[in-house]
Order: C-alpha cells, then structure tokens, then sequence
C-alpha cells in the first residue's frame, strides 16, 4: 500500500501525491460517501489553486460554485450541507490543497 | 464572590457569571500547541529541533533577556503573590486548571529564574521556589505558554502591574531559540516574509478577491466602489489583517472600509507587499521578526508615495502600529503633517463622520440589537484618536451611529476589564480547539446575559482573530443565534452611499 506524507492535521505534504482514490478515502473515514455535487466543489477548488497558489475566499467559492452549477448551489448552506466540518478546511483536505493558516 | 461550581467536562456549561471554579491539577496538560517542523524553524534562523545541550542554552537566553528586557526582570522580581490575578484568566476560568492562573503561569519562569539567577535561588533554592528547568518544567513552559493569549486582563488587576505577555512572550522565544517553536506563528511569520501576508496569498490571488468584491459591490448597491491594489497615486496606503481578504466575516467589514472611502473621495490603496496588517512576532516574541514585520509596512508606504497609513481592524496589527511602529521603523516622518503615525480605520472613519462628510443612517441596520466586544489588544495596548479612552468610545460612536440598539455587556468584561475571545496571542489553530472553547466561556456568559435581557442578535468587533474565534466557538456555547460581525460591516451597510 503507498503511504502519502500529511501534516499534523492530515492535510497532504505534496500536492503529487493526490489521487481520485485518495480523496475518496479520505471522504470515507469521516463518513461521506463523494457524489457529484462535492466533485464540483473539489474540481474548483483545484482549479482554482492552480491558478491562484491559494484556495478561494468562502465568498469567492459560494459565487462562482452559484455561478457555475445553478444559484440553488451559490451558498454556504449548500456547501456546509456537502462538507459539515467547513468547506474551507474540509473540502481543501479532500482536494488535496494546503489548509489556508492564518486569523482564519 | 465565594460561589464556587464543580469541574465541568467539555462543552462547558453556560452559568452564573463570576463563579470561580474549583481547581483542577493538569485540567488542561494534554492541550498542546503543535511544535513547528524543521523545515519552517530553519527558514526563521531558528534551530529545527530540539537542541543536545537545551538547558545550557535556555538558560543561557533567559540570561540574555532579562538582561536586555528590564521589564521582563522587574516582572519576575516583583510578585508578592497576593493572588489579584488568580480568578481573571479566561483560561483559568475555563478549564479550571491552576497552572492557568496568570501568577502560576509566571512562577514557571519565576521559579526558573530565580534558580539561575538570584543568590538565594543558587543556594537554598527550596526556600524561595527556585527550581531546576528540567525535562517537565520544560513541558509545562511549551504547554502553559501557549495557553495564555497575551491579552493582559490579569496586569489590570495586578497591584505591580505586572504583564504575563511579557513573560509568556520571553518564555516563546526561548523555547524557539532552543528548536521548540510553535507551528501555527512560525509557520505564518515565515509566509509573512516569503509572501507578505498571513494567508500566503500572491498578487495574483489578491487582485481575483478585489475585483470580485468590486463586482459584488456593484451588484448590490449599483455604485462603481474601487479596492485599488498597488495604486502609486493613492494617497492613503490600507493594512488589514489578510483574513479581510479571505474570511467570514471578515470580508463584509473590508467592503465597509472601502464604502467609506469612496464616499470621502478618499484615493486609497491596498499593498501586495504589505497585504497584511497583523504581525504574529509579537506573538512568537522574537524582536527582529517583530521589526522586520513592520518594515514592511514603512517600506510599502514609502513605495506608492502615500501621505497617510490607515490599519484596518485587527487587534495586536493596531498595537504594533500604535505603540511601537515608531520606535521599531520610524520615524515616519515622510508622511503628511498631522498623519505622521499609522491611523486605524475607526479613527478616519469617526472623524469623517464627526466632520459630516459621509453620513449614517442606523434604520438601514433596522431589527438589530448589537453588543460590542472590546478586542484586548486594542482595549489594553493602544489608544486611538486623541482621548485617552478613545479606544473605546470611538467604535463604540460609530456603532451608535449604525444600528438602532446597542446594549452593553456587563462593565466587568468590557473596555479595559474585557475578557479576551479566547483565540488571541498565537492560540486561534485547530488542535488548540478545547481550550479555545473553554477560554471563550466568560466572553459567552456575558454575552448570554444581554441575550437573554435585551435579545442581543449581533456581536460587533475590531479583531480579525476575535471574528474567527467568536464564531466558531460561540456555536458551543449555545450562542449559535448570535451573528459575530465586523464593525464595518455596520458602518457600511447604513452608509449613504452614492
């Protein structure tokens, strides 16, 4: 079995190590099961950090996920529903991007 | 005063404000701070793990700061132990456990102190408490020097004036100087240095958030209001904490800074080098990070040729700039007469409104009942405007003038006798969670009592750390129906905006 490299709150080292398979690990042992409605949240968040070096405001996120996949989704309700403990920090975990550290 | 309540398990129950708790030995022992990595450590100058000869070389640093520090000597040397300070810590209040008093916390470095370095202490150490730094008074000094948030409620009761920040910023600094850093500020200063701000965020990234605001701006009020980054022409350069940038929120409260500086017709700027009011050296209490820190700021507004530096709302960024800019990067004498120090956006926003070149309409804030929590950095290491308590009555001014109740918290944990969020000083990270809640517990019984009086429905402050940690944590004290916000928030939302 590949053993990746995480920090001391489980949050990837190297974004390389980053697979499919990994996040849906990660989703299973805190009990959620990956639909298509949080690929569409992972997907942005990835997209967005390679292009930013960072992931997106909340404010940001909730816009462009409204955006993109129907206003119904362009809030935080609906991402707190897919990701409970904070799409910020839980979302970022799955997708495999550095946890945002800071008055945050 | 005698009232006392049985030990409680998390999450703390919400009672009966004043009750102090019963002690209870290593309540909170097993709460660590995570250590910073080898790799974070090293990139401050700052050795990546434990050193051999450790207590050689604290020993020897401890030297050097009380030395260097006469306040740190004058500290250590006068405690009479007459226990002014004990029940005043939130931490203390929260978990119940004794090293958490301010005086317990002191006597880890007291006692050390006073071994090494007294006459008495090096030959009848039993006689005065002097004891060894050994591998457990090692432990508890990483432990219960990162369970104080530095904001110095206990000073204001201690007849001597004595500040535990100042001790518990010394003891930090040893701790990293021999490879025991803390994560979360190590790992912070040194983005602050790679990057220029907390978050880490690139120009690039920042410019993406300001126009999306701008855009959001337009949307809702249908006027055209700049966030301008890196403007040469501006005027005044804006340093704000960079979870204004990114965090609920935070966020509303940087769109209510730039409404008013629209509506002054104020040209104004924010820096991608110096994206970031707050400085985590204060916390970390290493003295070179502290002044390079600031430098940024002086070396920012010397760049884009401003007249004016305006500090955004963020509690230990407006201590810096209030009580020490001058004396780490001044003089700032290259800017404009009259505004030859840094000025916090509650001061400009306040004298604008004074002078009657924005106006405020508090029924846009219509069916809102606000308390105002003093954040500790502003309440007890700074002043603002040009009263003494200006401080507190300048945001509190503004508030009045924003929304149509304001209803004040009782007056034993307001202004300079606030009790701190329970997030400050370096604590505000994830696996500090349970003494985050059980330190915010005083800050939540007050707040409970004004909800439950004059039903309370918004908690406005000046700290991005007080705004992140309140809302969090407040949730777990059954205030879940209390919105944490920005004062400018407020301000913003009951501007006349044209």
């Amino acid at each position: 079995m590949n053993t990746v490299e995480t920090d001391h709150e489980g949050y990837l080292r190297r974004r390389e190590d980053w697979s499919v398979e990994l996040a849906l690990e990660l989703a299973e042992a805190d009990g959620i099961t990956l639909t298509d409605a949080h690929w569409e949240v992972l997907n942005f968040l990835q997209e967005y950090y390679d292009n930013y070096e960072i992931a997106p405001a909340i404010r940001i996120l909730t816009k462009q996920i409204g955006k993109r996949y129907g206003q119904e989704k362009g809030n935080s309700k609906y991402l707190y529903e897919l990701f409970p403990r904070g799409p910020a920090k839980q979302a970022c975990r799955y997708a495999g991007l550095p946890k945002p550290t800071g008055c945050v | 005063m005698n009232a006392r309540q049985p030990t409680t398990s998390l999450p703390p129950v919400v009672g009966a404000y004043r009750v102090i708790p019963l002690i209870q030995e290593g309540a909170s022992a097993s709460v660590h701070s995570a250590v910073a990595g080898a790799e974070i450590q090293e990139s401050l100058g700052l050795p990546g793990a434990l050193v051999e000869n450790w207590h050689d070389k604290a020993i020897e640093r401890l030297g050097q700061l009380v030395k260097q520090r006469r306040g740190l000597r004058v500290f250590l040397d006068t405690c009479t132990r007459c226990g002014a300070c004990t029940d005043k810590c939130h931490y203390f209040l929260g978990t119940h456990d004794p090293k958490n008093m301010p005086v317990a916390r002191q006597d880890l470095m007291r006692s050390v102190y006073r071994r090494y370095f007294t006459v008495v202490g090096r030959y009848l150490p039993w006689l005065v408490g002097a004891r060894d730094l050994d591998e457990s008074m090692l432990d508890d000094w990483y432990t219960y020097f990162h369970q104080c948030s530095e904001c110095r409620r206990c000073t204001v009761y201690c007849p001597k004036g004595i500040d535990t920040s100042e001790v518990t910023m010394a003891g930090r600094e040893i701790l990293a100087s021999i490879g025991l850093g803390q994560q979360y500020s190590q790992e912070i200063i040194s983005k602050v240095r790679r990057v220029g701000n907390n978050l880490g965020m690139k120009p690039r990234a920042l410019a993406d958030v300001l126009e999306n605001l701008e855009e959001d701006i337009l949307d809702e009020t249908g006027v055209a209001v700049r966030l301008p980054l890196d403007d040469e022409g501006a005027d005044m350069l804006v340093v704000t904490p960079s979870a204004d940038f990114f965090a609920e929120p935070h966020v509303d409260g940087l769109i209510g800074y730039a409404k008013v500086l629209h509506q002054a017709g104020i040209r104004w700027t924010f820096s991608s080098t110096a994206a970031e009011a707050a400085n985590f050296a204060l916390f970390s209490g290493h003295h070179g990070h502290l002044r390079e820190l600031a430098m940024r700021i002086r070396l920012a507004a010397m760049d884009l040729s401003v007249s004016r530096i305006t500090i955004g709302e963020c509690g230990h960024a407006w201590r810096v700039a209030y009580s020490f800019l001058d004396t780490l990067v001044g003089p700032l004498d290259f800017l404009q007469p009259g505004h030859t120090r840094a000025e916090h956006i509650c001061e400009v926003t306040h004298q604008l409104w004074c002078s009657g070149v924005i106006t405020l309409d508090p029924q846009r804030n219509a069916g809102k009942v606000v308390s105002f929590h003093d954040s500790c950095n502003v309440a007890r290491g700074a002043s603002m405007g040009d009263r003494p308590d200006g401080q507190f009555t300048i945001p509190r001014a503004l508030l009045a003038a924003s929304v149509p109740r304001v209803v004040e918290m009782s007056a034993d944990t307001t202004r300079q006798k606030t009790f701190c969020c329970g997030g400050g000083g370096g604590v505000l990270t994830d696996e500090m969670m349970e003494v985050r809640i059980k330190g915010a517990l005083p800050r939540a019984q007050a707040l409970q009592a004004v909800v439950r009086s004059d039903q309370v429905t918004h908690l406005a402050t000046i700290c991005a750390i007080c705004k992140t940690q309140l809302s969090t944590v407040l949730p777990q004290h059954d205030l879940a129906g209390v919105q944490v916000t920005s004062l400018h928030h407020l301000v913003g939302d009951a501007l006349l905006l044209s």
